[in-house]
């Protein structure tokens, strides 16, 4: 189990990284012993599985044209599915974007999913995910949103922890360090978890920033800092726990970066093909995390593979299912661009709302 | 009743808040010790604990932003901003997600929160200290804009911004902080946001205002008065959301309106009060609207002010000549 005497031996500025299998599914320390259990890690495969299937299904229906433009999820569902599994229902998730893994897990539907990327602020109401927050575009500023539901969390008593994420990116903006130093003064329970896939948008970290890692930008701040291999499920989900078992005990916020790569495109809008490698891609493809998790299973768990491809069919109707639902959503209604500004619509915004409503009955609906 | 200036009666609206609501904090650069640099929340974290008032690292825009996951997650914070000039680095909170976070989440969330900003011109302060932000956040789809003009108004808007279930700015005109004193009642009160009030009664033409421009108008209507105008000043209490119908109701009386505001001109809150006017009572104007307003200048530093401050004598000026056209 994930100690003290680990975050010893892991140091940051020594750039030191948190690993426990290598890329072919091995144990890095033979004596190591997984905290999962055999059923957890079938479960925690078929999840990661479910996700990659939904994740390539929603870039194909974007480029179908059946839905705007999608953030794929590929090569960091590592650490989407051990965040998962690590955030409790009491749990807050604060989201940056690319964590499909994670969100299914806090209870959000794929119906929502597709229903925010299709152009519906209906996919971000979560009917069945408590305390998970929307998803933020303006990129870290969500981490100060994390920060205040710690203050709130320890200002109630509530045993609860704060999972906050960014890009690598994002530790170039000030609400990062900012969250980071007030996290550090008010002690809140806030577990930060930096997905460094290596480019924002085209711009890579050797543009971003001249640190060691990103890991090192929480220790002036005095928050307990680990880089993690962001593809070893294993690593993410001990260092998760981890931070979690902190913030329980009172000790304040913990910064992970979990190393990764973004094997797809930015968004469906972006080619990756004009600011990176094919070379820096095969790497890393090397290190897939679904082949090394798979690796490790087939050498110790005995698991039976071969269903694989009916899983996979399964998952795709059920995904399928779900984008039918988001595709025979209710039509958006003129009030629904007006009902939610406030409580209680101001005068101002009901005769704005009317002059629009006439116009249309006038015309019948016309353009 | 207590006789009271501005910064007492929201000291007092603040202490009721926090005494009637324990999902109340309030926090800030140099809101805890020291009471802030304006004395507004002195003694209140004596009072209420260092859990509840409290200082915050310098950073606004994590105040901001740590203020609208304390109400995510339940809670009542009233944040300070020190200056005016210093919420700037915490637009991107306040109109990125405070404003919209209702919004966003169709009402599965929301961001009931105070963020209180002494602002205006007047006090011989350094850049920065002496600004009119109003038309930024009136601009801005989901905020309400409350601006009180006496100690009485001031304690009572309070309240009601605090119990909004909405992200109200409350703009604290500086200047007039300990100009004016007034009786004040020490219980709870409140004021409904989003009502004007009208100051004094009159016949020829409307004067509108709010804030400190409040008293530089009340100086002038008084001149007025001596010549026998017969002029009816609007506080508007509240620029977002607006009383329309008070405005309506004058200006068709009247037939003749100035709209005074510290801000600047262009694309400022004395432009959407004309266009107002002239939608709800243009066949009733005697007069070309007139905004008498800060300059598209930056605020001049103190020796520069005089130029730039409305004085009660170019407002006069200006209530003259409308009623002459």
């Amino acid at each position: 189990m994930f100690n003290q005497d680990s975050l010893d031996k892991y140091k940051a500025l020594d750039n030191q990284m948190f690993s426990l299998i290598d890329a072919e599914g091995k144990p890095l320390d033979n004596k190591w012993k997984p905290e999962l259990s055999q059923e957890d890690i079938v479960q925690a495969y078929k999840d990661l599985l479910f996700e990659r299937t939904a994740d390539q299904m929603a870039v194909s229906y974007q480029r179908q044209g059946r839905m705007f433009t999608y953030p794929p999820n590929l090569g960091q569902e590592a650490i989407h599915i051990a965040a998962g599994r690590v955030i409790k229902e009491e749990d807050w998730l604060v989201p940056a974007f690319r964590e499909l893994g994670a969100w299914l897990a806090k209870g959000v539907s794929l119906k929502e999913i597709f229903l925010y990327f299709k152009g519906n602020e209906d996919g971000s109401r979560f009917v069945k995910a408590k305390r998970m927050l929307p998803v933020s575009v303006p990129i870290a500023s969500q981490l100060l949103h994390a920060v205040g539901i710690g203050y709130a969390m320890n200002y109630t008593g509530e045993k609860a922890a704060v999972f906050a994420f960014v890009g690598d990116g994002g530790t170039s903006e000030g609400d990062f360090h900012e969250a980071l130093n007030f996290a550090a003064v008010w002690k809140v329970p806030v577990v930060f978890i930096v997905q460094n896939n290596q480019f924002a948008i085209s711009v890579p970290l050797s543009m971003q920033t001249r640190s060691v890692n990103l890991a090192v930008k929480g220790i002036a701040y005095n928050v307990p800092s680990l880089l993690v291999d962001g593809n070893d499920l294993f690593a993410m989900y001990e260092a998760l726990s981890y931070a979690r078992r902190q913030a329980m005990e009172g000790k304040g916020p913990f910064l992970i970066e979990a190393r990764t790569f973004r094997m797809g495109a930015h968004t469906t809008s972006d080619d990756p093909t004009r600011y990176r490698s094919r070379e820096e891609e095969e790497l890393w493809a090397a290190k897939d995390p679904l082949k090394r998790l798979k690796s490790y299973m087939a050498a110790y768990l005995n698991y039976d593979f071969s269903t694989e491809e009916q899983l996979i069919s399964d998952y795709k109707k059920t995904i399928d299912l779900e984008f039918a639902a988001a595709e025979n959503y209710p039509e958006y209604k003129l009030d629904d661009v007006f009902a939610y500004m406030f409580q209680e619509m101001p005068a101002e915004l009901k005769r704005q709302k009317n002059s629009l409503e006439n116009y249309l009955k006038q015309t019948g609906g016309a353009k | 009743m207590k006789v009271m200036n501005m910064v007492q009666a929201i000291n007092d609206a603040l202490d009721v808040m926090l005494s009637k609501d324990k999902m109340v904090v309030t926090y800030g650069e140099d809101v805890g010790v020291e009471g802030g640099v304006f004395r507004v929340t002195e003694g209140l974290q004596t009072k209420h604990g260092a859990q509840r008032v409290f200082d915050s690292p310098l950073a606004e825009s994590a105040i901001a932003g740590t203020a609208l996951g304390m109400a995510v997650a339940g809670m009542k914070p009233v944040i300070e901003m020190q200056f005016d000039g210093f919420v700037y680095p915490a637009m991107n909170q306040i109109l990125s997600h405070i404003a919209r976070f209702r919004n966003r989440t169709r009402g599965k969330f929301a961001a009931p929160l105070v963020i209180r900003i002494p602002y205006g011109g007047g006090i011989n302060a350094l850049e920065h200290h002496s600004e009119s932000p109003e038309a930024y956040f009136g601009h801005t789809p989901g905020l309400k804009v409350v601006i009180p003009s006496t100690p009485y108004d001031a304690k009572g808007l309070l309240i009601s911004a605090i119990e909004d279930p909405d992200p109200v700015i409350y703009l604290e005109p500086k200047r007039i902080y300990r100009a004016i004193k007034q009786e004040v009642p020490e219980d709870y009160y409140s004021i409904p946001l989003g009502k004007a009030k009208v100051l004094s009664a009159g016949e020829q033409l409307t004067v509108i205002a709010y804030g400190a421009m409040i008293r530089e108008a009340q100086k002038a209507i008084a001149q007025a008065k001596q010549k026998g105008y017969s002029v009816e000043l609007i506080d508007l209490r509240s620029i977002y959301p607006l009383d329309r119908d008070t405005i309506r109701e004058s200006v068709r009386k009247t037939g003749r309106v100035l709209i005074v505001t510290e801000a600047p001109q262009s694309y400022g809150p004395a432009a959407e009060l004309m266009a107002i006017v002239n939608e709800e009572a243009f066949l009733n104007l005697e007069a070309p609207p007139t905004r008498l307003t800060g300059f598209d200048t930056v605020i001049p530093l103190p020796l520069g002010e005089k130029y730039y401050l409305i004085t009660p004598g170019r407002i006069f000026s200006e209530i003259e000549r409308i009623i002459k056209y």
